[in-house]
């Protein structure tokens, strides 16, 4: 379901929803997506009231994590705005509580959310629509538009792409965008960089992120088993996006070597920060590959080299 | 978290051990709803990454055990905090169980018995004091500004009042005060 025409793009603004990790964790991802939006066209508007989308406490109280979702909603919606996200498990639990607000059969439950919330001044009625920006750029921008800003093709760069989980399931609450068990959407973002899009054995796996506070042992070795996977094919690099998983496979790297006495030497990225080096945005000052925990120095030497080569 | 023996009971099951009721309440907590569909295929486990590396989380075993009536077992476990909520299974069961939502809701049941990992205790406590799950410092607003990008505002003390009044600190009972 694309939500307008991209002719209008320039007037459209979106709510940019940078939840918990992100602000943190994840100023790389940030900028290049706030990059790459201005390329494209794409207007952000920083909300500075969101605060943490509620499905960190879901697990510990369900009520008081869909009051915080929809008192991020009713701050969007009084603004008139959808929402973008760019942490997969934001956008995923926003879209439960958005659907929730939007199914009749919840009347009750809609009833007692607006009650915590009339006192703060907030009602949320369901009006806000939230997309991950992946999903944005395959369905609302389109990959014919985005292969228009290729300046710089990634020929010969052959890259991984992790899909998380959120981005694409519990599959019903996402509108059938791309298939659960085959997706697809990522690859072909990749694709048009001029990358390759890496195959690999189970491509799918969660990041373990979700039970890195409970059982950091499970998740390293939850992480340790996609590197593994990824390895085998010699890829030049993952891609993802969403920043738990980056946590994870980025920040946690380095635990996995030190464990398990491996080394993987595999960089990370963020897609936009693909996207970006493939428009022709500065690496460091657009992109901010400095803060990636893995060396990405090689990959832009390999960049550079293939292009020499091709210009040669 | 290793060795098989801990997960086998070495006591056999007594049937005056076992809460019939505990399936019902778990049916009607949010996301528990199909919990009696289960007809035991074992989708779940065979296609779960947690198992695949501890096999201390095993959701076909749990359903089981929810079925039975194995209450405490159940809800003073560390293992129904394993979930790493990837939908895998949730995606694939034939009878569309919704586990996912399901080891939430059990969660949810555990938390209002006293019984709540301490990592989870603390990501309560920091939604309070920040509104967020990480504490933006100083040093953040200090780089976003030298790149020309928003400031953040370092506490959303709402997310505060949204918690008292949801009573999330009632709901956690006991576990829920700080020593």
């Amino acid at each position: 379901m694309r939500w307008e025409i991209v002719v209008l793009m320039n007037e459209l603004k979106y709510a940019l929803f940078l939840g918990c990790t992100i602000p943190v964790k994840g100023l790389n991802y940030e900028l290049s997506t706030r990059r790459v939006a201005d390329k494209i066209g794409i207007k952000f508007v920083d909300i500075p009231e969101f605060s943490c989308c509620g499905f960190p406490i879901e697990s510990i109280h369900h009520s008081s994590a869909v009051t915080i979702a929809a008192r991020n909603l009713a701050l969007a919606e009084a603004r008139g705005l959808n929402i973008i996200v760019l942490c997969s498990a934001c956008g995923g639990y926003l879209i439960e509580v958005e659907r929730l607000f939007t199914n009749k059969k919840n009347i009750e439950e809609q009833k007692l959310i607006n009650a915590k919330l009339k006192d703060m001044g907030y009602q949320y009625n369901g009006n806000v629509k939230v997309k991950h920006f992946a999903r944005f750029l395959y369905e609302d921008i389109g990959l014919d538009n985005l292969r228009k800003l290729i300046i710089n093709p990634l020929k010969g760069l052959r890259i991984a792409p992790h899909y998380g989980c959120h981005y694409i399931k519990p599959s019903k609450i996402f509108d059938g965008f791309d298939d659960p068990i085959h997706p697809q959407s990522l690859d072909k973002l990749i694709e048009i960089t001029g990358a390759t899009s890496v195959q690999y054995m189970d491509k799918l796996q969660c990041c373990g992120g979700g039970i890195l506070a409970v059982d950091e042992e499970t998740s390293v070795k939850m992480v340790k088993h996609k590197l593994d996977h990824i390895k085998e094919t010699n890829a030049d690099a993952m891609t993802l996006i969403c920043p738990f998983c980056s946590v994870m496979y980025d920040e946690f790297q380095s635990t996995v070597e030190s464990t398990f006495e491996s080394e993987y030497n595999i960089p990370v990225l963020y897609y936009p920060q693909l996207l970006g080096l493939a428009m022709g945005l500065d690496p460091k000052k657009d992109l901010a590959v400095k803060q990636n925990q893995v060396k990405v120095t090689p990959l832009l030497e390999k960049i550079e080299k293939l292009r020499g080569n091709k210009n040669d | 978290m290793t060795g098989k023996k801990k997960f086998l009971r070495e006591k056999p099951i007594m049937m005056k051990e076992l809460d019939s009721g505990f399936k019902f309440e778990v049916a009607k907590e949010p996301g528990g709803k199909h919990i009696k569909r289960c007809f035991a295929c074992g989708t779940c486990t065979v296609i779960c990454p947690v198992f695949s590396v501890n096999d201390q989380y095993n959701p076909r075993k749990i359903i089981r055990m929810i079925l039975l009536g194995l209450r405490d077992d159940v809800l003073k476990s560390n293992f129904i905090w394993l979930c790493s909520g990837c939908y895998s299974c949730y995606e694939l069961c034939p009878r569309d169980v919704k586990i996912t939502s399901l080891m939430i809701a059990v969660r949810n049941i555990a938390v209002r018995q006293g019984y709540i990992p301490m990592p989870m205790k603390k990501s309560v406590d920091f939604l309070e004091k920040f509104g967020r799950l990480l504490e933006v410092s100083e040093f953040e607003n200090i780089v976003r500004l030298k790149k020309g990008i928003p400031e953040l505002n370092p506490t959303i003390s709402e997310v505060k009042e949204v918690l008292k009044k949801t009573g999330i600190r009632n709901a956690m009972g006991n576990s829920g005060i700080d020593e």
